[in-house]
């Protein structure tokens, strides 16, 4: 955190100036752990045994917060008679499909609930969840829990049934002990006890611990289920929803927060509200019945999406067609950018915008990246600076190689240059959830211009080319509410307009201050749910900027964050069941049974009158069916979920499984790798590695890792091209140990190679204790670790790590595994040309790789 | 300059008689240093800003004189970052006013060797022509019986580094011209 979020980390350090301790968990030495109290070494892609070795030693040894976990999660539902764990099918869960590639999850279903009551609408639920193996579906669950059946499950408050979540969950992480923790992670029994003790004496009525994480938890073929380990052990000891608490994603760019909430991704509508998937008969009816929940404020679904079709496509869009349901393209499966590139090679996608982005060195398996755009039609770059992906037909690894000669790439590349933020007015969404308004300062330079004008304006000219047509492909995008007020001058549109589009309106036109005000009758428009109330009373709340110092330490009049300025989710989780703190030092809301109503310091997550004691009548659905102990107010039951019994792809409870590429067999279970992880189609320029004791799997004897440095940024377009971050950090290096250099004859500040099934790449050597060998089950672990920041162009330079990555994806977010694979290290620089190539085919023969290497279940 | 000036500009003679008897400070300043001052102090405007690179979201104050921007600096103000920036948001000058900087729209036609010039409203206009191309060439109405009205003829990735507004248009835009394939750096 101190290398990636440097300012962010001050406040671990106001923290820790009041006698909070600090715990690093990572395999190197930064920033962060030279401040730490503790830094743990553990082994990349073993975080699981890790966590799950902590969640056993709190119900082992009871630490868990019995009352919060009680009353405000899962722990007593009944599990269904016919849910097998990983305990009794070693290292499988019940309901994986024979040839072992993806779950039918009917049996993880709770005891008592039924599925829906209608056969046609049970059809289609059971198509939805095969389809969602690939689909990316699980993911629009980013707001909360996906939907359950009808009904109330059975409990057993006394968790002692056997088949309840708590004893299951005792029963599942049982082997996760601290021998088991040091034979898999490399770390020592003792020191792992003594991070057990500071997290747990940490938590409780009186102290919260949080967690905080990044990228190395979400890039691996078990991401999400790292997370659910977190959020398993969190809501044990009652560390959700109280300040100093929770689990906090530290997310790399500016809006990247902003950028799923408002998705420019395949599988998400804005407000995390599912893009509709392909089905006989689907209508509007079909797709709210089948991805609304029954309970919470996911039940108001239907408001939220007729509202946003209302933004979209306004007096188009009415009660007798559906409010165009029909307009929205559907999915087939994952359209993720992996699959893109893969429809790049093989010619479907013809096409290619990157607006900010630079795959040619900054996505996972950069070959595959640059393949996909040699075969191309077309391809639009819109940045800074001529990044990579701008220039590989001319300068790329292939044209070096002499695999690719650029009089024979047909692809027609425009570089767009792009607007500063300081060009530009706009929100960012900051990795709290909170949305920052940012002014614009001065023109953007000669021919530089924002997303804005340029999406704007291409739609613009779209529709003027396609105006009269009656193809009934034209009809969404000319019926397209799409008349933005513009700037005299270069004809910038006005982002706050926009701004207001996204906050919605109501009947009369007037802005909406919250969600709630949302109705299914096509009256409200709102382009996107979860943001409605940041353009309330027709202020823009983004641009709010009392000093921090005049206001409260919750300092909510600066910016705003979705959802209605709360600060602090499910906070209604920060007082007990009678609505009261859990203790005065941890204060945050609670229930003022004079006035009737949830008050704090932040705004209440919850129903503002709501009575702690309220209990709903039988029937009752939606928000109205919350109990006033239902902190959870996203989740389809009100309850936060030790364990999950629908919207998983891979499980309802983390397993560990081994990476990908492994050096190490799975101690834990028979089933090595995660049994359902994502594999693309098999391409030669896509090959994965033997693992564990497979043969040939000694050819890659490392494990390697990728990360980031304070003095850049993620693929380098916004940092490799400045001259003061150049100088900091002037060129592509490795880390490694002392041990592994005379392993291998490295010497600092030389030379190295580094090689994996896909590709060569070199880089100055770092010799360093920041790295330490681990030993691992009586063998020593050397570990490389890889700052992935650059590429040929700019002032910093140097080969991009991203070569030596292979696809291989969570299944749930389909996010590659950058964080742990594995490679071979040698001494002075790559060869140059067919030599390089000729390089990796020699250790691709000499590991006996095929293309079916690595893809067993 | 006259004698009492001469004297006054020699540094020991203000160490003895001024208060900077360690001649630590303003003593020791020359004419130079004395007539410094800030680029923040002379600029026409501060415009409010947030720091482009991580998810922290620091406020910046940025500094613009004659229409340009001359200096970029924390924002004291801000509860998130109290004034304070990393390497990165310190070199946000160098960012938006570098050299680096491409000002000009470049085109690369099939099989070339070198960029050319374009202007930029014929670059929309060709874009324009290729997305509706593209858009019809990969469409497809269904597929194995199912109703999809998508097209698969282009696609698009980025977004995190955007705003939010613009990531709205982007979405909307290119939904209703049927694409799905829309990415950005929150898979990657």
């Amino acid at each position: 955190m101190a290398e990636c979020h440097p300012v962010g980390f001050q406040w671990v350090m106001e923290a820790k100036a009041r006698g909070a301790k600090l715990v690093h968990v990572d395999p190197r030495f930064t920033r962060t752990s030279a401040l730490a109290d503790v830094h743990v070494p553990l082994r990349a892609g073993s975080d699981i045994a890790f966590l799950g070795g902590i969640v056993n030693h709190v119900l082992r040894n009871e630490k868990y917060f019995r009352e919060y976990v009680l009353e405000y999660t899962n722990a007593s539902v009944i599990l269904n008679e016919d849910f097998r764990d990983t305990e009794d099918l070693d290292g499988v869960f019940s309901g994986l499909d024979p040839n072992g590639r993806c779950y039918t999850p009917d049996s993880w279903r709770y005891e008592g609930l039924e599925m829906q009551a209608a056969a046609g609408q049970r059809d289609m639920e059971y198509d939805a969840r095969v389809e969602t193996a690939t689909s990316g579906h699980a993911e629009a669950t980013g707001s909360g829990g996906t939907a359950l059946g009808e009904g109330d499950p059975n409990r057993d408050p006394s968790l002692q049934h056997p088949k309840c979540v708590f004893q299951v969950l005792k029963r599942h992480f049982s082997r996760y002990t601290p021998e088991m923790v040091e034979r898999i992670c490399g770390v020592p029994r003792d020191q792992f006890l003594q991070v057990c003790d500071l997290v747990t004496e940490n938590s409780g009525r009186d102290r919260t611990t949080a967690f905080a994480y990044a990228v190395g938890w979400t890039q691996h073929t078990v991401g999400v289920q790292y997370i659910r380990t977190a959020a398993i052990l969190q809501t044990l000891l009652g560390n959700i929803g109280r300040p100093g608490g929770g689990i906090l994603a530290l997310r790399g760019h500016a809006s990247i927060q902003g950028s799923t909430d408002i998705p420019t991704l395949f599988n998400l509508l804005p407000g995390y509200i599912p893009m509709p998937v392909a089905h006989a008969n689907e209508d509007l009816d079909a797709f709210i019945a089948a991805e609304a929940a029954k309970k919470g404020f996911w039940g108001e679904m239907r408001s939220y999406f007729v509202s946003l079709m209302k933004a979209y496509f306004g007096d188009a869009a009415t009660d007798g067609n559906d409010y165009c349901f029909d307009y929205l393209p559907r999915l087939t499966g994952s359209h993720s950018t992996y699959e893109t590139v893969m429809a790049q090679i093989n010619g479907t996608c013809k096409g290619y915008f990157l607006l900010g982005e630079n795959p040619a060195v900054g996505s996972a398996n950069a070959k595959m990246q640059r393949l996909g755009m040699a075969n191309l039609d077309w391809l639009v770059v819109r940045d800074f600076s001529l990044i990579e992906s701008a220039t590989w037909w001319k300068d790329g690894p292939e044209i070096e190689t002499g695999e690719m000669r650029t009089e024979d790439i047909g692809t027609e590349v425009f570089f767009m240059p792009a607007a500063a933020h300081t060009e530009k007015d706009g929100s960012f969404t900051n990795t709290q959830r909170m949305l920052q308004w940012h002014h614009k300062a001065v023109e953007p330079p000669g021919e530089a211009r924002s997303e804005l004008w340029f999406t704007y304006h291409l739609g613009r000219i779209i529709r003027a080319k396609l105006a009269g047509s009656s193809d009934e492909m034209d009809r969404p995008v000319l019926d397209l509410t799409w008349d933005y007020p513009v700037e005299s001058g270069t004809a910038e549109p006005d982002a706050e307009a926009v701004l207001a589009e996204i906050n919605g309106r109501d009947a009369d036109g007037n802005p909406l201050s919250s969600y709630t005000e949302l109705k299914e009758d096509g009256s409200t428009a709102c382009g996107c749910w979860i943001y409605a109330g940041c353009y309330a009373d027709g202020v823009n709340q983004p641009a709010r900027r009392k000093p921090g110092k005049d206001q409260s330490w919750v300092a909510p009049e600066w910016g705003w964050a979705w959802p209605m300025n709360r600060r602090i989710l499910y906070n209604r989780a920060s007082a007990d069941p009678d609505g009261n703190p859990w203790s005065d030092r941890k204060a945050l809301v609670w229930w003022d049974a004079e006035k009737g109503e949830w008050t704090g310091h932040d705004v209440p997550d919850f129903v503002a009158d709501k009575a702690p004691d309220y209990k709903p009548p039988h029937g009752s659905t939606g928000a109205d069916a919350l109990a006033g102990n239902d902190p959870f107010i996203m989740q389809a039951d009100g309850k936060a979920w030790l364990y999950v019994p629908a919207g998983l792809m891979d499980g309802p409870l983390p397993t560990h499984y081994e990476p990908q590429e492994s050096p190490f067999e799975n101690l834990l279970y028979k089933q090595r790798r995660n049994p359902v992880r994502h594999l693309i189609d098999p391409h030669p320029a896509n090959l994965y590695e033997p693992s564990g004791d497979s043969p040939g799997a000694a050819v890659f004897p490392f494990v390697t890792t990728t990360y980031r440095l304070t003095e850049h940024h993620t693929a380098g377009g916004m940092s490799r091209w400045q001259p003061y971050l150049a100088e900091l950090q002037p060129e592509f290096f490795c880390e490694v140990s002392p041990e592994l250099a005379a392993e291998r004859d490295l010497e600092h500040s030389g030379w190295a190679t580094i090689v994996s099934a896909r590709g060569v790449i070199e880089a100055r050597v770092m010799v360093t204790d920041r790295l330490t060998p681990l030993a691992m089950d009586g063998r020593v672990l050397h570990q490389i670790g890889l700052p992935y920041h650059w590429g040929s162009n700019g002032y910093s330079r140097g080969d991009s790590a991203n070569e030596l990555l292979h696809l291989a994806l969570d299944p749930n977010s389909h996010i590659q595994e950058a964080k742990a694979i594995a490679c071979d290290i040698r001494p002075g620089r790559r060869p140059r040309g067919e030599a390089a190539l000729a390089l990796v085919r020699s250790y691709r023969d000499r590991a006996g790789i095929t293309d079916r290497t690595g893809t067993e279940a | 300059m006259g004698v009492r000036q001469w004297i006054g500009s020699w540094p020991v003679y203000r160490q003895v008689t001024g208060d900077d008897p360690l001649g630590r400070g303003a003593a020791a300043k020359s004419g130079v240093s004395e007539r410094l001052a800030p680029r923040v102090s002379t600029a026409d405007q501060v415009v409010k800003s947030v720091c482009p690179y991580c998810a922290v979201g620091c406020g910046q104050n940025v500094y613009v004189k004659d229409d340009k921007v001359v200096q970029i600096e924390g924002d004291p103000d801000s509860p998130v970052s109290r004034g304070r920036l990393c390497p990165k948001g310190s070199a946000s000058l160098q960012l938006t006013t570098g050299s680096a900087r491409e000002r000009h729209v470049l085109y690369r036609r099939p099989h070339g060797t070198e960029w050319e010039r374009l202007d930029l409203d014929t670059a929309m206009d060709m874009i324009a022509d290729r997305v509706i191309a593209a858009r019809r060439d990969g469409w497809q109405w269904e597929q194995d019986g199912n109703r999809t009205r998508r097209t698969l003829g282009f696609a698009s990735l980025g977004g995190a580094t955007l705003d939010n507004e613009e990531n709205y248009l982007i979405k909307k835009l290119f939904t209703a011209l049927g694409a799905v394939q829309i990415e950005n750096q929150a898979r990657i």
